[in-house]
C-alpha cells in the first residue's frame, strides 16, 4: 500500500531524514519508535506531504503511483489520512462542520462523536481550548469520518488519561478496522480476511500497543530507519537497554 | 429665528471644516440635483435590480417585513408600513406632522461637526423616520433601502429612528448603487433614540459602486436599560468610506454591541471607528469588528470612553491580510476616567496562518476551499440576541464573499 524508497528529507535545508525505505501492505499496522528529535514527525508529515518538509531524494509510493511531489489534499483524497501531534485552533470552524469537510461519504457524526465521547463539543470551534486528550478524541472523530486507507498517526497517546488511553485505541481500531467493538456486520474472521486498512503509529510510550495490535515495530534513529522488528520484543529491548543500545544489538537488518 | 434656522446657521459655518478623519471630498465634483423618480413598486422593478436589492438584504417581496422605505437618489419611492405598533414616514413628512421631532433633530448629531453634516443640514433630502411605539414588539424588521440610480450624484439623507419606552425593533438597511453607477457620494446622516428599556437592532449593508464615496454620520442615545445592537457589514468595492458612529450610553443599565464585518477589495479606503461614550454608572458596551483587505486599505479605529462606576466595556479589531499589498490598521483607544472602570481591548492583525490552511488539505481540501473555510471561519462573529432573519441575511453576505471570487 505505502511503499518508500531512499526517500532523504530536508527541513530548511537541514538534512532530518537519511534513505528511508520502508513497506507497509494493506492489512498491516507497523509503530515507529525513537528518541525525540530523531525524525519521526518528519516521516509522517512527509508521507502527508506538508510543504515545509523537501524530499531531497528518493520515492513515495501508495497503492503504486507516485505521490511524492503530490499535493496534500491529492494524498487526502486518496485515502492517507493523519493525526498530527499539535493541530491548530480553527476559531470559526465548529467540530461538526470540519467532520463534515472530512468525510468523503455520508457519515452520521452524533453516532461517531458519541464512540469517542465528544457530543458535547460538535458546536464548539476545532481545537479551541481543548485538553491533550480531548484534541486527541476530536482528531479521531475526524479520521473516523474521513476513513482513510493508510492512517498516521503521532503519538497518539500523549496528553490522553489513563482513563482515554482505551477509547483512542478503541477509535484507532474503529479506523483500521481492527480489534473487537463497535462492528455490527462481519464476523471477526470475515473481517480478518478482507481488511486491507494500514497504519503507521508513533509511540514514544508504546501504551497504545496495549489497545491495537501491530505487526512490525522500526526504531527510527538520528533520520535513520535502524531496526525492525516485533512490536513487544523491540519495545522490551528499548526499555530494557535504550534506544541506542536496542538499536546496534542489531536484532534485524532493515527491511525494504 | 425658528430652531431649524439655527441649525442652518450653524451648518454655513462649517461648510469648508475637514472631517477629523478621512481623505477631504470635494463635494462640488458631484451633481447636487437628481432627476425626480416617481414612484415605484418593488415587485415591478428590473430582475437586475431586485439582485441588487436582495445582496443588500432587501426582501423584495416585503413578506418577512413589517415595512419598506425607498429612496432613490432624491426622491422617495416608496414607502409602505404593514405594523400597527410602528410608525415609518419619509423626515420631512414626519417633520410636518410631528412639531415635537425637532427635540430629536440634530440633537445626536451636531450640524457643524465637519462639513458633510453641514452640506446634509443645507442641501438634505428625505431620508426615514421611523417610531416604534411604547411597548410595541414589532416581530418583523423594517427595511429601509438608499439607492444611488444616477450618475454622479449626491445623496444626502437625514433618518430618525425613535424606539419609544419597552418597544423592540428590527430595522435592515441596505444602501447600493445601481448596477449602472460608477461614481456618486452617499451622505448619511442617522440619529437613533432608544428609551428606557426599548431594545433596536440595526443592520446595514453597504454594496456601492467602484468610485462611490460615502459617509455616513451615526449618533445614538440609549437612555435607561436600552440596549442597542448594530451590524456593519461591507464586504464589496467602495472608494472611500470613513465613519465614526457614537453611542452615548445615557442611562443606567444600557447596553451597547456594535459589530461591522468589512472587506477592502483593492482600491477600497475604509476608515471606520466606533466610540462608546459612558457617562453613567452599570452600562455595557462591546464593539467587535472582523476586517479582511484583499488588497485595499482598512483603519479600524474604536473609542471607549468611561466616565462613570461600573463601566464595562470591551472593543475587538482583528484583521486579516490575504494579500501581501493591503493595509489593515487598528488604533484602539480606551479612555477611563474613573478608577472603577472595566475596559479591555483585543487587536490581531495578520494573515492567515499557513498551518491552518494544511490542517484543512490534510483533511482533503484544496487551497482555495482550505482558504474559504477559514476566511468564513474568521467573519463568523458570533452574533448574541441577533433575530434569525437577520443572522440569515448577514450569512448570505458572507458566504457569498468567502466562497464566491472575494477570497
Ligand atoms: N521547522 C523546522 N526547522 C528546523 N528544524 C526542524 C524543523 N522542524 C523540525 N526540525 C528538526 O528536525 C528534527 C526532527 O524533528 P521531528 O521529526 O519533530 O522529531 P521527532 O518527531 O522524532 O521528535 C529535530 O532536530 C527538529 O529540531
Ligand atoms: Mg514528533
Amino acid at each position: 500500500m505505502l511503499k518508500i524508497e531512499g526517500l532523504t528529507v530536508a527541513v530548511n535545508g537541514k538534512q532530518i531524514l537519511h534513505n528511508i525505505n520502508l513497506h507497509i501492505k494493506p492489512g498491516e499496522v507497523h509503530v515507529l519508535f525513537g528518541p525525540n528529535g530523531t525524525g519521526k514527525s518528519t516521516l509522517i508529515s512527509t508521507i502527508m506531504g506538508f510543504p515545509k518538509y523537501q524530499v531531497t531524494k528518493g520515492k513515495i509510493y501508495f497503492h503504486g503511483e507516485d505521490v511524492t511531489n503530490m499535493p496534500v489534499y491529492e494524498r487526502a483524497k486518496r485515502g492517507i489520512g493523519v493525526m498530527i501531534q499539535r493541530p491548530p485552533t480553527l476559531r470559526g470552524l465548529s467540530v461538526s462542520e470540519m467532520v463534515e469537510i472530512c468525510s468523503r461519504e455520508k457519515v452520521d457524526i452524533e453516532k461517531l462523536a458519541r464512540y469517542v465521547n465528544m457530543t458535547s463539543f460538535l458546536n464548539r470551534a476545532v481545537n479551541d481550548g481543548f485538553s491533550g486528550g480531548e484534541i486527541k478524541r476530536s482528531e479521531l472523530l475526524q479520521l473516523m469520518a474521513q476513513n482513510p486507507e493508510l492512517l498516521l498517526l503521532d503519538e497518539p497517546e500523549s496528553g490522553v488519561d489513563v482513563e482515554n488511553i482505551a477509547l483512542v485505541g478503541q477509535a484507532v481500531n474503529y479506523i483500521l478496522e481492527r480489534g473487537t467493538n463497535g462492528f455490527e456486520r462481519e464476523s471477526l474472521k470475515v473481517r480478518r480476511e478482507h481488511r486491507h486498512k494500514a497504519g503507521l503509529i508513533i509511540t514514544h510510550t508504546g501504551h497504545i500497543l496495549k489497545y491495537v495490535p501491530a505487526d512490525v515495530a522500526h526504531i527510527l534513529f538520528r533520520g535513520t530507519l535502524s531496526c525492525s522488528g516485533n512490536p513487544q520484543e523491540m519495545l522490551e529491548c528499548i526499555g530494557h537497554q535504550g534506544y541506542e543500545a536496542c538499536v546496534s544489538c542489531g536484532l534485524l537488518e532493515v527491511r525494504a | 429665528m425658528t430652531e431649524n434656522s439655527k441649525i442652518v446657521q450653524r451648518a454655513e459655518q462649517a461648510i469648508e471644516k475637514k472631517a477629523a478623519y478621512g481623505r477631504d471630498i470635494d463635494l462640488s465634483s458631484f451633481a447636487d440635483q437628481s432627476e425626480q423618480h416617481n414612484a415605484i413598486d418593488p415587485q415591478e422593478i428590473s430582475d437586475q435590480q431586485k439582485k441588487s436589492l436582495e445582496a443588500i438584504g432587501v426582501d423584495v417581496s416585503g413578506a418577512n417585513r413589517s415595512g419598506t422605505f425607498m429612496q432613490m437618489d432624491h426622491s422617495v419611492v416608496h414607502c409602505n408600513v404593514t405594523n400597527d405598533g410602528v410608525e415609518m414616514l419619509s423626515i420631512d413628512e414626519a417633520l410636518r406632522r410631528h412639531g415635537w421631532l425637532m427635540d430629536y433633530w440634530w440633537k445626536a448629531v451636531q450640524p457643524d461637526a465637519d462639513k458633510y453634516t453641514a452640506r446634509a443640514a443645507i442641501h438634505q433630502e428625505h431620508g426615514y423616520f421611523i417610531r416604534a411605539l411604547p411597548n410595541a414588539k414589532i416581530e418583523f424588521p423594517l427595511q429601509a433601502c438608499m439607492y444611488i440610480g444616477q450618475e454622479g450624484v449626491v445623496q444626502d439623507v437625514h433618518n430618525i429612528i425613535i424606539v419609544e419606552e419597552g418597544a423592540e425593533l428590527n430595522v435592515i438597511t441596505g444602501c447600493a448603487t445601481d448596477p449602472v453607477v460608477n461614481k456618486g457620494m452617499h451622505i448619511g446622516v442617522s440619529e437613533f433614540y432608544v428609551k428606557k428599556g426599548g431594545k433596536l437592532s440595526f443592520t446595514m449593508i453597504h454594496r456601492w459602486g467602484e468610485e462611490v464615496v460615502v459617509r455616513p454620520r451615526t449618533g445614538v442615545v440609549l437612555e435607561e436599560d436600552a440596549q442597542y445592537l448594530s451590524n456593519f457589514i461591507c464586504m464589496h468595492k467602495v472608494n472611500d468610506l470613513q465613519m465614526y458612529p457614537t453611542v452615548r450610553l445615557a442611562g443606567e443599565g444600557a447596553v451597547a454591541r456594535m459589530n461591522s464585518i468589512l472587506v477592502a477589495v483593492p482600491g477600497s479606503h475604509m476608515d471606520i471607528g466606533g466610540r462608546a461614550v459612558m457617562d453613567v454608572p452599570g452600562t455595557k458596551a462591546e464593539l467587535i469588528t472582523r476586517s479582511i483587505s484583499t488588497g485595499g486599505i482598512i483603519i479600524n479605529r474604536g473609542h471607549l470612553l468611561a466616565g462613570a462606576e461600573n463601566v464595562k466595556a470591551h472593543l475587538e479589531c482583528h484583521g486579516l491580510l490575504l494579500q501581501k499589498d493591503g493595509v489593515i490598521h487598528a488604533i484602539p483607544e480606551l479612555e477611563a476616567r474613573t478608577d472603577n472602570a472595566e475596559l479591555s481591548h483585543e487587536a490581531a492583525v495578520g494573515k492567515i496562518a499557513q498551518e491552518e490552511i494544511e490542517y484543512l488539505m490534510a483533511r482533503g481540501l484544496d487551497e482555495e476551499e482550505a482558504t474559504a473555510t477559514i476566511v468564513r471561519g474568521f467573519l463568523n462573529v458570533n452574533i448574541e440576541g441577533l433575530p434569525e432573519s437577520l443572522q440569515k441575511e448577514i450569512d448570505i453576505a458572507v458566504n457569498e464573499f468567502s466562497f464566491g471570487k472575494g477570497a
